[in-house]
């Protein structure tokens, strides 16, 4: 049992065996190596494969989709990056993708078609969202966060950017859990500091950093649980909750990983 | 006598249109520095965003207080302005509310409702006086907001409490001469400059008509006046938000623009069939924006329809933590330096070639580098328009051109082009996750 609930082939392993995925999971460079957020993607596979959703990932073909780049400025390194990854997907004849970062997934979804990139491409919110709807994860009642206090970090590039609100409250509703709001949340969420390639530098001199504000909105609800919906935010407030020393008593958790202990996966 | 006064309405309206249309002129020529950009596409999602947008007030509603005090003086002016449209008929013809014989009762019914909507537009005005002078709403009192943009605040909030204040003792006086001057048509009772109406009691006829003459002409050329002023000011989104939400970015607002001389080279790098057609050498210019001309003309007309309310830089994450960073400031600063140009130009001037730019005279890297590209500023902005895209554009100039980004970016640049991620790992590890899960040590 659970060594089927973890197996992921690569794109380049079906196509030898003549399979076509459904979907193409999009790991994205956090998902790949960040220590922390491998269990994100981990955690969804195990997803992907409980509820029989056949897909692959691109594993060591897969690169950066050159997002941090272009908001920093260097549009020919993105575009280098995006028609590498353009012409890898394809040439698989890449239909579907599924990613958890929020930052692949604008990308992606936006601007890859003006390089000939055209896909159908949802966030991890969305699609997790779409099983609840069919009935395929989430009807375990009394699961261990039943009752428990969760509020949901709006990540600016799901929100803003591609007015994705309710698609992770809505998985997070399935969880039977107390879902409380921050002050500053949907299209007024604060963002977690870490978007337009600023994980990938120190902040302008100022007098907060971005993050701790965010956390302090966050640790004001009492929630127990911060949910997260893209790696620079899940790093930004997981840094903000050590800071403020509730490490102990407040988790930062992704929605798979909400849903995958849910499932008790 | 008559002539007189309808030769020089005449002229004063010619004067005051003389202005206007050459100051328009020259803010259409600032506005076209900028870059062609096609935004004509999907006309009824343009007409529906500017009918919400601009004339609904949709996104004004984000805050509920202002934007009802906001909607009185938008409705106040929008609805007060048909009676302009009777002062000049009268002005031209020589007549005396012509449309008070016309309309009978419903006359009546009009004028209080126009001097209904002249005290809401006191109130919120007094209201808004408040707001900025003695609260001090912390938005308002940002660092680019100090010396013009708050004497043009408050000044244009004077100049409309003034404006109604002669309405209503046009009014007044006028009731009181009505029936002791056949110039003058019974119009029955106004309700509130009635309350003005003991004031000028007990004046003579001939007093009266000389006060209800001054505050008709001082209103008439009070508009004519603020009209002119408003093209010079903040307060020109009166005119500007209506294009400018017409103009609004349609797609996800993540979506950066594209930039298709970039995608050629590449293209050409790659050895792919690169189409020529989309931009012509010529038009390559630089990469990114150091200055005005660098911009869209989108980006400009932008700038033009701000009113420094401060909606953007107060929802800015920058901003809120004490970094440099003022949306608003981005916009004026732009808004200023195409001023700059467009007057320098327009004087056979040095225009763009006077050894200074958009970014490092009016605005810094700094400011730039501390956008997290969250769009907050966007989604704030009444009238949709895009401080983000300014930033994005000078950072791409700064990469691009000058290879001046910070220290880490250029690192993380190394880290995407070599390892293929932006942090240093190796590529060949990418794929280690998959035996983690199965193997979890």
């Amino acid at each position: 049992m659970s060594s089927n609930l973890n197996q992921v082939k690569t794109m380049a392993n079906m196509m030898a065996s003549g399979e076509t995925p459904e979907v193409l999971f999009w790991v994205g460079c956090a998902g790949s190596f960040d220590d922390r957020y491998k269990r994100v993607t981990q955690s969804f596979v195990k997803i992907l494969n409980k509820v029989g959703v056949s897909f692959a990932v691109l594993g060591e073909e897969e690169t950066c989709t050159g997002d941090p780049a272009r908001r920093a400025g260097n549009e020919f390194l993105f575009q280098m990056q995006a028609m590498a990854n353009i012409q890898v997907m394809n040439g698989y004849e890449v239909k579907k993708i599924v990613t958890a970062c929020p930052h692949c997934f604008n990308t992606i979804k936006n601007e890859y078609p003006e390089l000939g990139g055209n896909y159908e491409v949802i966030h991890h919110s969305t699609f997790l969202q779409q099983l609840i709807n069919e009935g395929k994860v989430g009807l375990e009642c009394g699961g261990e966060f039943k009752g428990k206090k969760i509020t949901y970090h709006d990540s600016c590039y799901l929100g803003r950017a591609n007015n994705i609100y309710e698609a992770p409250r809505k998985v997070l509703e399935a969880l039977d859990a107390d879902l409380v709001e921050m002050k500053r949340c949907r299209t007024k969420g604060l963002c977690c500091g870490a978007g337009g390639a600023q994980m990938f530098k120190d902040a302008e001199p100022g007098n907060k950093e971005i993050n701790i504000e965010r956390t302090e909105e966050a640790l004001a609800t009492g929630a127990n649980v911060i949910a997260a919906a893209c790696p620079f935010c899940m790093t930004m407030m997981r840094d903000g909750v050590k800071n403020k020393e509730k490490e102990e008593s407040v988790e930062v958790l992704d929605l798979a990983e909400l849903i995958a202990k849910n499932e008790g996966l | 006598m008559a002539y007189i006064s309808q030769i020089a309405f005449l002229i004063v309206v010619a004067i005051a249109s003389y202005f206007i249309y050459k100051r328009v002129t020259q803010i259409r020529k600032n506005i076209f520095l900028g870059k062609k950009a096609e935004r004509n596409d999907n006309k009824s999602d343009r007409w529906r965003t500017m009918f919400l947008v601009a004339f609904g007030q949709q996104k004004m509603f984000k805050r509920i207080v202002p934007a009802l005090l906001h909607l009185l003086i938008y409705v106040g002016f929008i609805v007060i302005n048909l009676e302009v449209l009777e002062f000049v008929i009268d002005g031209l013809a020589g007549t005396h509310r012509i449309f008070a014989p016309i309309l009978g009762d419903f006359y009546t019914v009009l004028i209080n409702v126009f001097e209904f909507l002249a005290v809401g537009v006191l109130f919120s005005c007094v209201v808004f006086l408040i707001r900025r002078n003695v609260m001090k709403v912390k938005r308002f009192i940002g660092e680019e907001m100090r010396k013009w943009p708050t004497l043009d605040a408050n000044l244009i909030l004077v100049i409309e409490i003034i404006l109604m204040f002669a309405i209503l003792t046009m009014n007044a006086t006028d009731m009181l001469i009505q029936g002791q001057d056949d110039h003058y048509p019974v119009t029955g009772k106004f309700f509130f400059s009635g309350f003005l109406v003991p004031f000028f009691e007990g004046m003579s006829v001939e007093s009266l008509v000389l006060v209800e003459r001054f505050a008709w002409w001082f209103h008439i050329i009070g508009i004519l006046g603020f009209a002119i002023y408003v093209t010079y000011s903040k307060h020109l989104h009166i005119a500007m938000a209506f294009p400018n939400t017409w103009y609004s970015n349609l797609f996800a607002k993540g979506k950066m623009e594209n930039m298709p001389v970039v995608t050629n080279e590449v293209k050409m790098m790659l050895g792919m069939p690169a189409e020529g057609s989309d931009a012509s050498p010529e038009e390559i210019g630089r990469f990114g924006a150091k200055d005005v001309n660098d911009l869209s003309w989108v980006n400009i007309m932008n700038a033009y329809s701000c009113t420094e309310c401060g909606r953007c830089t107060s929802e800015c994450p920058a901003n809120q933590t004490g970094k440099k960073l003022s949306p608003r400031k981005i916009m004026m600063a732009t808004r200023d330096r195409a001023e700059e140009v467009g007057n320098s130009i327009a004087k056979g001037g040095k225009g763009l070639e006077d050894g200074k730019s958009l970014l490092g005279d009016f605005i810094t890297k700094e400011e730039i580098n501390a956008c997290t590209s969250c769009n907050a500023c966007v989604e704030a902005c009444p009238v949709n328009i895009d401080p983000l895209s300014i930033i994005l554009e000078m950072r791409r100039y700064v990469a691009m051109e000058e290879s001046g980004s910070p220290a880490s970016w250029n690192s993380m640049f190394q880290n995407v082009e070599t390892s293929f991620s932006p942090w240093k790992f190796a590529p060949t590890d990418r794929f280690n996750w998959a035996k983690e899960i199965k193997d979890p040590s």
